[in-house]
């Protein structure tokens, strides 16, 4: 089994699980800037054994959107 | 001067291993204990090497097979690595191509391949050894750049255009990577006694020599001691230095 999705972004950009949804947005709030987002990147990556490509750590805007892109990889987050 | 314990349970990649200071810098990882991917063009180029290596009774070494120029063949030679040992510790961007020329004389697409062989790999191959370091607390990034990129060189603008190149790239990733513990150097090596020096007339082969205050030509071993340095905890302090290796050429 997986390991949960919001378990890991809050993990990441070091904020309590009941503060993140799918809705959250890169950007939207100090914790997730774009340093932070490496950090989660390497987290996924680490996770879920996979190597993203640049286009699509790009497009991982909002906890969403990680999780559909994540499908690409064969990975139900 | 070898300690197997230096590097022992790293893993790390040499691009460029085939020959020279490449190869030397292979060896000296292997000696210390490391598990090193040694990366080739050319298919089948790393066989001697390997068996070399792995008689040595200190590291291991492994071969992996792409072309730097094409970044989907550097993402999938990460991922065979991510696959197989789930970590990188240590990266050299060692391959590059020197092709000679007076400006006026340079084609375009020479230009070309020089940035992506030369300057292109390193940002690429930067791209997913952060992310894989990133994972374990750290790791040390070393690229290859040369005296002629800092001084320049009558007849090598291209090739000095993109060792200059490595080192913004190494001194702009070694700001960027700090917080993750991400060390990243470069080696300027001066004139060394490989293939691409071989080519000089005896007269400009003296000339070089008489240039350096050691009196002779560095050897690929005396760059690949400063490679083994940085790639250790050694070095744990040290980021966003350009080294020279040169005899004293440059002081």
């Amino acid at each position: 089994m997986a390991e949960d999705l919001h378990e890991i972004v809050a993990r990441a950009l070091m904020l309590d699980r009941s503060a993140i949804t799918d809705d959250l947005k890169y950007n939207s709030i100090p914790e997730w800037d774009s340093v932070a987002h490496m950090a989660l990147i390497a987290e996924l990556e680490a996770a879920y054994d996979v190597m993203l490509d640049t286009d699509d750590i790009v497009a991982m805007s909002s906890v969403g959107t990680i999780r559909e892109i994540l499908k690409k990889y064969d990975v139900e987050a | 001067m070898s300690r197997p314990d230096l590097l022992a349970g790293r893993v790390a990649l040499v691009t460029g291993a085939s020959r020279g200071i490449g190869a030397a810098i292979a060896k000296g990882l292997v000696e210390a204990g490391a598990t090193v991917w040694l990366a080739a063009r050319t298919e089948g180029a790393l066989d001697a090497t390997l068996v070399t290596l792995n008689a040595l009774g200190a590291g291991e070494a492994r071969a992996l097979y792409f072309d730097v120029a094409d970044p989907a063949a550097i993402k999938q030679a990460f991922g065979t690595i991510q696959k197989a040992d789930r970590r990188l510790d240590v990266l050299v961007n060692n391959a590059g191509i020197l092709k000679a020329s007076m400006i006026e004389m340079a084609s375009v697409e020479m230009m070309d391949e020089t940035y992506q062989v030369n300057l292109r790999s390193v940002l690429v191959a930067s791209q997913y050894a952060a992310r894989l370091m990133a994972r374990n607390g750290g790791g040390s990034i070393i690229n290859l750049t040369s005296i002629m990129g800092a001084q320049g060189f009558a007849g090598q603008a291209v090739y000095a255009a993109s060792k200059a190149g490595v080192i913004g790239v190494t001194k702009s990733l070694a700001k960027e990577f700090a917080a993750r513990q991400i060390r990243v150097n470069a080696i300027a090596p001066g004139a060394i006694d490989t293939a691409l020096i071989e080519g000089l007339s005896e007269e400009k082969r003296q000339e070089t020599v008489a240039s350096i205050g050691m009196g002779r030509l560095g050897t690929p071993e005396d760059v690949a001691g400063l490679s083994v340095f940085l790639a250790s905890d050694a070095a744990r302090y040290i980021t966003g230095q350009v080294i020279g290796v040169d005899g004293g050429m440059m002081v």
